[in-house]
């Protein structure tokens, strides 16, 4: 006995273990993803592949087929996104920052947006945002910053950082820190002023979402930490609710698609990589 | 490295354009007192890498105005530790490279800090020109055309380094503003010839520069030219 609990033999340890199966949490994955308690509207719950909320200073990570649909929810206001997307295929192809903001003549992420990786294909697009407070300049939170402001940075602890749940999520699907570039964050704002400051924008308010589809094969690792630019001194972050569903990935009927001259050949080399490889 | 003219042969590669005879070149000096330990030039479109020990100041010369020096940096006992563009951005609350500004790693800690600098702001949002997003943004018709992608691969496998190594990077001489409603591109540059920046080492760091051969845009004012790299040690400096 401990305490009230009988774990003392084989047996009793395991009844004790089964007992607490139909616990649940604020924050935890259902299983299958067509039971989830928030299934979007509009969206057919056997089509859901994915159905989670991320806890506060949590991180998730999967492997989703082209023509996913991934919505990302921002419950309270307080949840930062931190997304990294790789071509699961050959995942040193993956999210690069500066030609997502290049590419597009377009610093801000935002609906429409293509997510782009070095070698001039769409990873994933931005197709739904009621948030628009993004930022892909400020990256996530290394375990210095977090040390700095915090005290503590480990994953274990009071203040996890970025890209120390990066490394972890990463290390899942047999990336090692070499293969993790500048991520992007949705739901805490960012805007560069006149004379480059960054400036703090902050949340939109409780509720937002954004919704990316998968062009290609992805893994998709996602850290819900504060933004590194977060100015509360207090280690705030909130739920994160992720789901994802079989859907369609962009095409030529997708006003994004032939947005611009840039943006079309992005999604033309995409679709010749894939179909070449039978995809 | 030499820039020395050759007796060109005859070849039917369509290799990229280099610099009109009549530009102005300024070979200029290191920005920063001390002993020379290297001094080389880059050729147009080409590559170049050094080991930078710590407290030694690279000075990099924009000997024909206007000329992307397109640049990555390693912790050069321990690769996997590297440049990071939002580390950089973070700390300092700027988006651009001006001196002053602590070039971080991944990890939050410095790798070599802007010690002297006679551009307006430099440019670390823009990233590198590649074949790949050539074809994005100028064409399919530039496929075959050089890029810094395939330089900093090219230099980085000379280094035991792969594309997984390579991340978003500096543009020493190039001028991407961001404007108030996120509108960012690369336009007109800030330098002249002879126009200098001097980095220095905060840990032994591996450079890769690649000598920007786009010749669709105006970061090399559609007229690459050379590059000069000066490695200064000053005993005296405090390390």
């Amino acid at each position: 006995m401990v305490g009230a609990r009988d774990t003392a033999s084989v047996l009793a340890a395991r009844a004790d273990a089964r007992a607490q199966g139909s616990n649940v949490s604020d924050w935890m994955p259902c299983l299958p993803a067509a039971t989830s308690p928030f299934v979007p509207d509009g969206v057919d719950p056997s089509a859901l592949v994915w159905a989670e909320t991320v806890a506060p200073g949590g991180y998730t990570h999967k492997v989703v087929a082209r023509g996913t649909r991934l919505r990302l929810e921002d419950v309270t206001g307080d949840a930062c996104a931190h997304v990294l997307v790789f071509n699961a295929l050959e995942p040193w192809e993956r999210l690069n920052v500066a030609d997502t903001q290049k590419i597009p003549w377009q610093a801000y992420l935002g609906a429409g947006h293509p997510l782009l990786s070095g070698e001039g294909r769409v990873l994933a697009t931005v197709v739904a945002d009621t948030s628009a407070h993004h930022d892909a300049f400020c990256g996530t939170s290394s375990d210095e910053w977090n040390v700095v402001k915090y005290g503590d940075a480990a994953p274990q602890g009071p203040s996890p950082s970025g890209r120390a749940l990066f490394t972890l999520a990463g290390v899942k699907h047999g990336l090692t820190p070499r293969d993790l570039p500048p991520s992007v964050s949705f739901f805490q704002g960012v805007r560069v002023e006149d004379d480059g400051a960054l400036a703090w924008q902050g949340t939109a308010g409780p509720g937002t979402y954004v919704d990316l589809v998968a062009e290609m094969p992805l893994i998709v690792l996602v850290a819900n930490v504060p933004h590194p630019l977060d100015p509360r001194t207090d280690y705030v972050v909130g739920p994160l609710r992720v789901h994802a569903w079989r859907s369609t990935p962009s095409g030529p009927s997708d006003e994004h698609h032939g947005a611009s001259p840039e943006r079309e050949r992005a999604y033309l080399n995409t679709t010749d990589y894939l179909e070449a490889r039978g995809l | 490295m030499s820039t020395e003219t050759v007796e060109a042969i005859r070849t039917t590669v369509p290799v990229g354009a280099v610099y009109a005879p009549d530009s102005r070149l300024d070979w200029s000096e290191a920005l920063v007192p001390g002993d020379v330990v290297l001094d080389e030039r880059v050729a147009p479109n080409a590559p170049w890498s050094a080991v930078v020990r710590a407290g030694d100041v690279l000075t990099i010369v924009d000997v024909g105005g206007n000329q992307s020096a397109d640049c990555l940096m390693f912790n050069a006992d321990d690769t996997s530790e590297r440049y990071s563009v939002p580390d950089t951005l973070t700390w300092q609350g700027n988006a651009y490279v001006r001196e002053g500004t602590v070039l971080r790693s991944g990890l939050g800690r410095p790798l070599m800090t802007v010690v002297g600098n006679e551009i307006d702001r430099q440019d670390t949002i823009g990233g590198a020109c590649s074949k790949e997003s050539n074809t994005l943004r100028y064409g399919h018709h530039t496929a075959y055309q050089h890029g810094c992608r395939e330089n900093f691969l090219a230099e980085a496998s000379r280094h035991g380094l792969t594309s997984r190594d390579l991340v978003s990077n500096l543009n020493w001489f190039m001028n991407v503003p961001v404007e108030a409603d996120g509108a960012l591109g690369i336009v007109d540059g800030l330098s002249a010839p002879g126009r200098r920046v001097a980095i220095r080492a905060d840990m032994d760091v591996l450079v890769i520069v690649s000598n920007c051969p786009q010749m669709n845009n105006p970061c090399n004012e559609f007229n690459p030219t050379p590059l000069r790299m000066i490695v200064t040690r000053n005993e005296d400096a405090v390390r």
